[in-house]
């Protein structure tokens, strides 16, 4: 059958010359597929366009030729060249009748066209008049362009149209009217807001391809508004429950798994619609219970859906047993050897963890071992992890980790986000001044240039004030440390600008308050700063600005102003600046010099910046002036409101100035300066600077703050310190009490292996290793069903306090059964569901000695047994026995996915040779054949190019 | 929602690239620069996910070939690994036995296969059937306005002549 169908296709190929194309075309993806170098591939490329160019705009082209002048074109612009030039043509092209070329044409502008490109309008026409086709193919395409290409403006031109084809005989048909309603409602949501209802009716349709489409749109209209779909619950878990029960065709299965796909919408559906919805989600329980059970966890989308069953779980009102059945999942997923599963299983537990905070500790070494994997995207999820497991008890060691790894990573998107999460995590729970100051100063120099200017103005609020009123000298102790550290770190080379400007902004506001140091010695760092950093005016606008409070505070004190000469030749170099913004502050500090000590205190009152400035919008102070002037025969102002004749100019003007202003006035770094500039001058008060007045209420202790998590819950901040402190010695204790175990079963097994470090790790991170897991463990590789009551009773066994108790207690042999779950080739090996299980999973092909038999085995098993086109299996096997194994691994992997039954499996290693070769190597002979014969050799360059991509 | 698809061989060559979200050519090639640069880096035991500018890959490696999709940061990295196993399950059973020589010289093909699967970025049919069976009607309809068409330039020839 397939033989005649290969036979079939050959003849065909051979009436058009090979693949479909002329020699021509061949000869340029020959010609780019050899290039060396993307330099030569460019050169090929722009020469092809040139040909393109001249060729596509001679008279009279045949429509074959077009045909393959669009799809070259469709070739250079893949390629990343522009064939701007062409679009034209490929619109022409949709205007016509054969449908042949119609679709060339709508496949080449779906590829050329974003929605908001020019020639779109002139493609509306012919949409409109495709959609209305007799031939449902035709409105397939047209449907297809429609969901690509239609923006805002041009939807009322096909809507009526999309909103009759819902209703179409041909599933195919409503189900893209399904899709292109939704990516109307994406683009538009009021154009079609009417139409809503739609989608409802949809899914009762008799095609399950359209139930599961309108899966789509309900999510997205879900996500927006739960409340109005709560109605629908019952119908998604009964369509749920249907399909678990393998109710649909068998055309839907996938892998032996009914109708995945649909599932894990319907799930991430529930898991909206049951959030904080106790009524809503007992309707849910018992199919999602059903599904956790008939899952079948030996293959990748078992997995997917189980994943999704989590997430529903962990969305959804909670239930204890399926929290259960969840936290057995993850476990699964974490001690599978599968980088994706424990990725997976990482990502699943920051899910559950905000329901059962315990489940973490129970997988506390997995969680490490996956935080030191090479792989950086296991790494960057465990970070998550730890970010949403972070108390103030583990708060050190997390941030410290997350810095670590901040410093050596290259990727700025994600060192800008981990150094923010990293300041949140300070602010939220720092332990002390002294290290939340080090922490924030060790951020800022590694990714000052990445982090948010508020997060700079966070600190800086910070720092200003402290934990509030209640404890003064906490605050100056805090002052104190940052002064101290800055003038240590001031003189390193390069820091970032926006560290600089904190620096600058909290030794001229304390740099001197606590008497440590002179003021000599803080202005001459500052000029140093200045003169180091010269091209950076905002730094040095914070740094001119920083040494007027020094000296006005000095004014201020009594003291003797000396500018040192360095000083003083910075204040003449910059009086001559080119940035009017430098020069006014540095008049302003040359002005303000020259006053008398309880002047500059009214100007600049020290340690002022967290006071509120109270804005006299009456301008009430000016009102002797006024009367003055109104006496000498000044005109009296007018309000722009009560002017005639010019009223609606000015207003208009009025609302731009308004609007400059605020333009002005969002940039991050000038917000400051603003706040500053306020505070200097306090009369001149207008309404902008109001605006952009620091709101300090309820920002106070935003750090500091007792969590909920351990024993400091109730106490205050000092006390939560307190207890801080006394872990430290605690970790040290237990680590040396482990060495001494670890010596001691290390005679007796050695195996096992837990580096102390790590425990140290998992003491820190979690609280020291608690009872549930050695206990969970020590059971065998499957927890059992009485975890959870291990769990409830050892949950509260989570605080540090009670670590200290427990973790000297613990039995040596105990430790032995802690590090099971680590062991690769430990106990779980003996079960031989297991075994199977390593043996079809896919990252264990890799490992295994032979995966060439593995693959012959399971290649010709699943396409005799599973396959509706038997033919098609025969591609398992290898053409190409020689090459890498690497490749070969991840191809059988594939098949291995589908293969799930053991006994097939064994059957089929009886005869392996006999399926999977033969006919596969013919075929790719005959491919190879082929393209010699066109003249395109490309086998000699790479033989990769003729393998078969499924193995 | 899936943003892009993108079809990578083990050189860094590009074989396909379908985009959902709006993305400029110039955007485009850094995206395809960047991420090559990524995924063909990494090691065959590692995850088949990258993080990347607060979205995430899934990648996949047949033979000599990369299936990579983009995906939202609360999308199902296991299912689209099967979406694009799914993919090519399609088109080994189209091609019969695909290789990568198939896609390069039939790119068009795996286009039009590639849009009854998905549509608008997200997963349009899941049976493999049906989308076979549409795309066999496609072909066969091309076929027979082919035919026509030359039926139809026969007579003018001969009637030209």
């Amino acid at each position: 059958m397939e033989q005649l169908k290969t036979i079939g296709r050959e003849l065909a190929m051979g009436s058009q010359g090979g693949f479909g194309q002329s020699k021509e075309f061949l000869d340029l993806v020959k010609s780019i597929g050899e290039a060396r170098s993307k330099a030569e591939e460019d050169r090929i490329v722009l020469s092809e366009i040139e040909t393109l160019k001249r060729r596509i705009v001679e008279p009279d082209i045949p429509r074959r030729k077009m045909k393959e002048y669009i799809i070259r074109l469709v070739y250079v612009e893949m390629l990343g060249h522009d064939a701007s030039f062409g679009y034209i043509h490929a619109v022409k092209m949709t205007h016509n009748d054969n449908l042949l070329l119609k679709r060339t044409g709508y496949l080449a502008v779906t590829l050329f066209l974003n929605e908001d490109h020019d020639l779109i309008i002139l493609i509306v026409n012919t949409i409109q008049k495709d959609l209305k086709s007799d031939n449902y193919l035709i409105v397939c395409a047209a449907l297809n362009v429609v969901c690509k290409l239609i923006n805002e403006e041009t939807i009322p031109a096909v809507l009526p149209q999309v909103v009759e084809l819902l209703g179409h005989s041909k599933e195919a048909v409503r189900k893209k009217a399904i899709m292109a309603l939704h990516r109307f409602y994406q683009k538009s949501p009021s154009s079609v807001s009417h139409l809503v209802s739609n989608f409802r009716k949809r899914l009762c349709d008799n095609d399950p391809g359209v139930m599961g489409a309108t899966l789509c749109p309900l999510f997205d209209l879900i996500t927006i508004d739960v409340n109005s779909y709560k109605d629908l619950v019952v119908s998604f878990v009964s369509i749920l429950k249907q399909i678990a029960e393998r109710r649909l065709p068998k055309s839907y299965d996938y892998h032996q798994m009914p109708a995945p796909f649909i599932q894990i919408k319907l799930l991430k559906i529930l898991a909206l619609l049951g959030s904080g919805d106790k009524q809503a989600s007992e309707h849910m329980y018992t199919v999602v219970g059903d599904i956790f059970r008939k899952c079948d966890s030996s293959s990748n989308i078992g997995n997917a859906v189980l994943y999704e069953c989590i997430s529903c779980v962990s969305a959804i009102y909670p239930n204890a047993k399926l929290l259960e059945a969840a936290a057995d999942v993850i476990a699964r997923f974490l001690k599978s050897d599968s980088h994706n599963l424990k990725y997976m299983g990482i990502d699943a537990l920051g899910r559950l963890i905000k329901l059962s905070p315990e489940v973490a500790e129970q997988h506390q070494l997995a969680v490490i071992d996956c935080l030191e994997d090479p792989d950086d995207t296991l790494k960057r999820k465990t970070f998550e992890l730890l970010y949403k497991m972070t108390k103030s008890s583990n708060v050190e060691v997390i941030v410290d980790r997350m810095i670590d790894y901040m410093i050596n990573i290259n990727d700025n998107h994600y060192k800008t986000e981990i150094a923010s999460r990293c300041v949140e995590l300070a602010e939220q729970f720092a332990p002390s001044n002294h290290w939340f100051i080090q922490t924030m100063n060790r951020v800022f120099e590694h990714a000052g240039d990445l982090v948010k200017s508020k997060v700079a103005h966070n600190l800086m609020r910070l720092i200003a004030e402290g934990f509030g009123e209640e404890d003064d000298t906490a605050d100056s102790q805090l002052r104190s440390s940052a002064v101290e550290s800055y003038l240590r770190i001031i003189g390193e080379p390069k820091l970032p600008s926006l560290f600089l400007q904190v620096i600058c902004w909290v030794l001229g506001e304390y740099g001197t308050a606590d008497g440590k140091f002179s003021a000599s010695y803080v202005t001459g760092k500052l000029c140093d700063v200045a003169d180091a950093y010269s091209n950076d005016e905002i730094v040095k606008s914070y740094a001119v600005t920083a040494l007027m409070k020094l000296f006005v505070f000095e004014i201020a004190a009594g003291r003797k102003v000396d500018i040192l000469p360095e000083c003083q030749s910075l204040i003449e170099e910059l009086s001559a600046s080119h940035s009017t913004d430098l020069q006014q502050r540095v008049y302003e500090l040359q002005a303000i010099i020259g006053l008398d000590a309880h002047a500059v205190e009214c100007i600049l009152p020290s340690d002022a910046s967290c006071e509120d400035i109270e804005i006299d919008k009456n301008l009430s102070f000016l009102n002797d002036y006024v009367q003055q002037s109104l006496e000498k025969g000044a005109q009296p102002y007018i309000p722009e409101s009560e002017r005639s004749g010019m009223l609606d100019i000015s207003n208009f003007q009025a609302k731009i100035s308004m609007k400059l202003q605020l333009m002005v006035l969002v940039p991050e770094p000038s917000y400051h300066r603003e706040v500053q500039q306020a505070a200097t001058v306090p009369s001149s008060s207008d309404t902008g600077s109001s605006e952009v007045k620091l709101r300090l209420d309820g920002v106070q202790k935003k750090w500091g703050r007792p969590t909920y998590s351990s024993s400091a819950a109730s106490t205050s901040n000092s006390s939560s310190q307190n207890t801080v402190y006394e872990v430290t010695p605690v970790d040290g204790s237990s680590n040396v009490n482990s060495k001494a175990r670890e010596a001691s079963y290390d005679l007796k097994k050695t195996q096992v292996e837990i580096s102390p470090e790590k425990q140290k790790l998992a003491a820190s991170l979690f609280g020291g290793t608690s009872k549930s897991e050695r206990r969970a463990s020590s059971t065998g590789h499957k927890v059992p069903k009485g975890s959870s009551h291990v769990l409830k009773s050892t949950a509260g066994s989570t605080t540090d306090v009670l670590v200290e108790k427990t973790t000297p207690v613990q039995p040596p042999p105990d430790l032995l059964d802690l590090g099971e779950p680590t062991i690769k080739d430990g106990p779980s090996s003996v079960d031989p569901f297991k075994q199977l299980e390593e043996l079809l999973d896919p990252t264990q092909l890799g490992s295994s000695a032979n995966p060439g038999i593995v693959g012959s085995t399971s290649a010709p098993d699943i396409m005799q047994l599973y396959s509706d086109k038997p033919a098609s299996g025969q591609s398992g096997g290898f053409m190409y026995p020689s090459s890498s194994n690497r490749s070969d691994d991840n191809l059988v992997s594939g098949l291995a996915n589908a293969t799930t039954d053991s006994a097939h499996n064994i059957t089929a290693a009886a005869h392996p040779s006999q399926f999977s070769k033969g006919p596969n190597l013919k075929d790719s002979l005959e491919k190879d054949a082929l393209v010699r014969q066109m003249g395109v050799t490309p086998s000699s360059q790479n033989p990769n190019l003729f393998k078969d991509l499924l193995g | 929602m899936i943003h892009f698809v993108l079809l990578i061989s083990r050189q860094g060559k590009v074989r396909l690239t379908k985009w959902y979200s709006p993305y400029s050519q110039k955007e485009r090639t850094k995206v395809i620069r960047e991420l090559s640069g990524v995924i063909l880096s990494r090691g065959p035991k590692l995850c088949n996910f990258v993080e990347w500018r607060g979205y995430k890959v899934v990648y996949k490696r047949y033979a000599s070939l990369y299936f990579c999709m983009c995906i939202d940061q609360d999308d199902n990295e296991l299912e689209v690994l099967e979406i694009i196993h799914h993919y090519v399950e399609i088109l080994d059973r189209y091609f019969g036995s695909v290789c990568e020589l198939d896609l390069i010289f039939n790119f068009h093909k795996a286009y039009y296969i590639l849009d009854e699967l998905l549509i608008a970025g997200e997963l349009q049919e899941s049976s493999k059937k049906t989308v076979a069976r549409l795309i066999a009607a496609q072909d066969s309809l091309v076929e027979s306005a082919k035919e026509q068409a030359s039926s139809i330039s026969n007579i003018i020839a001969q009637a030209t002549k």
